[in-house]
């Protein structure tokens, strides 16, 4: 019987002064907005099977995979949309988006030099340039703009190791064993509608394989970008670590501004084979919207992973601060005895952002162990749920699970929600859940401001700390990073 | 299949209400059965929940749909002599006593006693007879149709409790109300339409008490309203200790106006399915709502408590503790909401479940649920599942206590939490006899 101390957060009166001081601090506008001129080479608007070929047939893929994006659009066709998170949008024409967008053709590169210097430009407008990124962090950039994989680096050194690290279509010529082994095996092409529709359309995504007992060596790393107009873009990244295997992979985001809304429905499956471990961190700032909730990205995510061997491990964090509308679920399926599943998790929603997100935990092994940290903040009209499952499955013998989800309340206009669903079938198990909301601490930011720190900086400064839990699962770069992204989006939003 | 009985549950039901009429022997002009039409219409219209409906994910009501049960003004009354209701009674204090037989009011088997003047205790056909006046704002204002069930029970709503204190009265005696049910030749269906207001700076204390006369199949299908005018206290009890053969539904719907306290005491022992629906809407700033619960189960029971607290007021507090104890293959369901408004800034809103899974195959379903709109507010919610602590269980025997009573003990002291809250010692004392004879385990006496 492990009980649960109540957290009591003290929130004191609404200090009129300090509302109006931060009312005024200037709503930023989307520092990372620009968009880049190169040709593009994108197909008309429209989704039926033809254009489902025409995709496959681009990447050049083998008959089997066209065969298995087809079945996959067959079967979204008798899907319904889903309706039940508790976000609200106008509904998506999925005719009037264009499934395919990429650069024109270039010869294949292997330095730097040779890559598009427009497209260096807009690394380097993002604050990530690919030869510091290379020099300084010895992180490997699978950079992928606007859905077609330009430029990999470190890739030899990697391969040394046994490591492949390259875009999905590269994988699905090159390793089609493989692909054929896990591509749809944690999230199959009939999960969920979003993850159909990516299965028939996928334009290109991440692998990584790394062998039997290899750690590699550095954190691996993907930078997307959502570039032409109007191009939904539909990610799929596929990571498998083989028997005592260790990676941590970092996706990161950002999105020019843009007055159409634009929809992303990517998916991601991690496979851990015994005693292997993913750690996989998320930073996520594309295009919120403007201040009226005009334009802004659909971030309609599936995102699971599933530990099937004895001691594996799966680590989820993210840092979502961007998207007119998050929804997704980072899920760990445990299946592995011993295996365990983490999810650290901070979102943000500010003005008319829209957040309804959380994660699954799904235990089936003996002891297996699960800790769920949520960190929800919102701001002006955002809106931001906490949606989570624990399932404690008949024979996940001492099955643990800690859950805690705390948020924080910055307007009086904002709505924090959470929706935790607790289902256990074994009595040798123990679920904890709790779960706190308040307003930031007026008494708090008297403090600091009496010690001379501006109530920006105040707010700031406690924000931090609220999320320090999540943060400090972030690798070191994207601690920085995520703390930077944190203070830009609640710019302007106390009051 | 779901479906098939759904539906044909529907039918049933709808089919019976000419042979329902016809036994009202010319009521049907009371304001009463225009309520009783409208909800059949609703009822035409409304199917019984399914899995699919997210407020029924857990609770499958296909087995209490395939029985065809008929509402109990049609159906024959078994005979109850007054002393056979003794045994059901909780004793040792001084009460109203109201008893219904298959929720229809029995007079020659109650003793309400004397009551300060203007206070009403008694049943709702006879108060919709001599003095519909003193109801007709109050019946069917607060529990709006949501599900074909609550439907189900207003168009045949006939009988049930009716207690109406006025401004400024302290009723001092509980008033104990004794539901008996029984099966006889057809299956009962037991409708209780019960209903009590507690006028301005008044306060009143009711205990549900709901039992089986035999052990067969029947389904009583509850809808209570409550009123708390400003400055009233009213603490309602529910014990629900009916067979294991029947089926129990009851929707509580209550509203607080300014500087009331509403305590609601919900302990769940007996039947096959039970879902209790407990609402509460704050009308008024300075509102204090306590929720405190306790479900016992075993065997394949299957007990479901959905509680709401909707916070529309500011400068309200809402407390609520439930907890569950599970055995054998028994499965448990727990969906507590709050909402806190726009407005109702200042609020404090405080939740936790808590269950004890006793056996390998018993399960539950917890989830309790925020949804929050204003920003100056403290709230918090908590939810535990386990078992009993294995190193608590070796402490108390390594003192030379034997297993059985170790075990007990720690039961005990889990719902320990929830007993105390119970302000008639009495009633303590006897709850607590039943978690012991219910769990057919050693007892452990209240100290």
């Amino acid at each position: 019987m492990n009980e649960i101390e109540e957290n009591k957060i003290i929130s004191e009166d609404t200090n009129s002064d300090d509302m109006k001081v931060l009312g005024d601090l200037t709503s930023s506008e989307y520092k990372w907005g620009f968009i880049t001129d190169i040709e593009s080479e994108t197909a008309a608007k429209g989704l039926n099977e033809d254009v489902v070929r025409m995709i496959s047939k681009k990447k050049n893929e083998p008959e089997w995979m066209t065969e298995w994006r087809l079945k996959a659009f067959r079967y979204w066709q008798k899907m319904e949309e889903p309706t039940w998170p508790n976000v609200h949008y106008p509904k998506i024409d999925f005719q009037d988006i264009s499934y395919y967008s990429a650069p024109k053709q270039k010869p294949k590169l292997n330095s730097l030099e040779e890559v598009d210097p427009e497209l260096l430009k807009t690394f380097e407008k993002l604050g990530i340039p690919l030869e510091e990124q290379k020099l300084l962090s010895g992180v490997a950039v699978d950079a992928v703009f606007d859905s077609v994989s330009v430029a990999t680096t470190f890739r030899e050194s990697l391969k040394e190791k046994g490591i492949i690290f390259c875009s999905i279509s590269e994988a699905i010529k090159e390793h089609p064993e493989l692909i054929k082994k896990y591509l749809g095996s944690v999230v199959p092409y009939t999960d969920n509608f979003y993850a159909s529709l990516n299965a028939a359309v996928f334009s290109d995504g991440s692998f990584v394989w790394i062998p039997k007992g290899v750690r590699c060596p550095m954190e691996l790393s993907t930078y997307f970008r959502i570039n032409s107009q109007e191009t939904g873009q539909f990610e799929r990244t596929l990571i498998i670590a083989e028997e005592g295997a260790y990676v941590s992979y970092l996706e990161g985001c950002t999105a020019p501004i843009r007055d159409n809304n634009q929809l992303h429905a990517a998916v991601v499956e991690l496979v851990t084979l015994d005693d292997a471990e993913i750690k996989y961190s998320t930073v996520q700032n594309w295009y919120p919207g403007d201040k009226e909730g005009k334009g802004g990205i659909y971030n309609f995510v599936t995102k699971r992973g599933a530990c099937r061997g004895k001691n594996s491990k799966i680590s989820w964090t993210q840092v979502e601060t961007g998207s007119a509308i998050t929804w997704k679920y980072p899920s760990c399926i445990l299946q592995g005895d011993n295996s365990i599943g983490e999810f650290y998790s901070v979102a943000v929603t500010n003005n008319y952002q829209q957040a309804d997100t959380g994660t699954k935990m799904i235990h089936l092994g003996k002891n297996t162990k699960s800790t769920v940290v949520s960190k929800g903040i919102s701001a002006g009209y955002g809106n931001n749920s906490y949606r989570g499952l624990i399932r404690i499955g008949k024979n996940a013998e001492g099955a643990r699970n800690y859950t805690q989800c705390d948020s924080m309340l910055m307007s009086d206009k904002c709505g924090a929600h959470t929706f935790p669903y607790i289902e256990v079938e074994n009595e040798s198990s123990k679920v904890e859940h709790e779960a706190t909301t308040s307003k930031i601490g007026e008494d708090q930011i008297f403090y600091l401001n009496q010690r001379g720190i501006s109530t920006e900086d105040a707010v700031n400064m406690i924000v931090n700390g609220f999320c320090k839990e999540v943060f400090k699962e972030l690798p070191m770069e994207f601690a920085v990073e995520a703390q930077k992204l944190l203070a830009i989006s609640l710019e302007g939003s106390v009051g | 299949m779901d479906n098939m009985e759904h539906k044909s549950a529907n039918e049933w039901y709808v089919s019976k209400f000419k042979v329902f009429e016809d036994k009202l022997n010319g009521q049907s002009k009371s304001f009463l059965h225009d309520i009783r039409k409208n909800a059949l219409n609703n009822l035409v219209e409304l199917s019984f929940p399914t899995n699919k409906n997210e407020e029924w994910k857990y609770t499958n009501v296909a087995p209490i749909l395939k029985h065809n049960f008929l509402p109990a003004i049609i159906s024959t009354l078994p005979k109850i002599k007054k002393e056979e209701t003794k045994q059901f009674l909780f004793k040792n204090f001084d009460y109203h006593l109201v008893v219904f037989v298959n929720g229809l009011f029995a007079e020659e088997l109650s003793e309400i006693g004397h009551l300060p003047k203007g206070v009403i205790v008694d049943g709702l056909n006879r108060i919709a007879k001599n003095n519909p006046g003193s109801i007709d704002k109050y019946i069917n204002k607060l529990s709006k149709i949501d599900n074909a069930f609550n439907a189900l029970n207003t168009a045949y709503s006939y009988d049930g409790l009716v207690v109406i204190v006025p401004e400024g009265i302290v009723l001092e005696k509980p008033i104990q109300v004794l539901y008996l049910n029984s099966s006889k030749n057809d299956l009962v269906l037991s409708l209780p339409r019960n209903l009590v207001v507690a006028g301005k700076n008044s306060q009143v204390s009711v205990i549900a008490n709901y039992h089986s006369y035999g052990d067969k199949t029947y389904f009583s299908n509850i809808i209570t309203e409550v009123y708390a005018e400003e400055n009233a206290i009213v603490d309602l009890y529910k014990t629900q200790n009916e067979n294991d053969e029947s089926y129990h539904i009851e929707k509580v719907q209550a509203i607080q106006k300014k500087n009331s306290v509403f305590n609601h005491y919900n302990i769940n022992f007996g039947g096959a399915i039970v879902r209790n629906d407990i609402n509460t809407m704050h009308d008024g700033q300075n509102v204090e709502t306590h929720y405190y619960g306790l479900y016992l189960a075993h065997g394949k029971q299957h007990v479901d408590n959905h509680t709401f607290i909707d916070h529309a007021k500011p400068n309200c507090m809402s407390n609520e503790l439930y907890k569950g104890i599970l055995d054998d293959n028994s499965r448990g369901v727990f969906n507590g909401k709050i909402i806190v408004r726009q407005d109702a800034q200042k609020t404090n809103a405080y939740q936790q479940n808590k269950t004890i899974l006793l056996s390998k195959t018993a399960t539950i379903d917890t989830k309790p649920q925020l949804e929050i709109f204003a920003d100056d507010v403290k709230c918090s919610h908590g939810a535990t599942v386990g078992h009993l602590d294995d190193t608590s269980e070796f402490y108390i025997r390594s003192r030379g206590v034997p297993q059985e009573l170790a075990k007990s003990m720690l039961i005990r002291a889990f719902a320990n939490d929830v007993i105390d809250t119970v302000k008639i010692e009495p009633l303590k004392e006897q709850i607590n006899h039943m978690i012991f004879e219910h769990l057919h385990r050693v007892e452990v006496e209240n100290k």
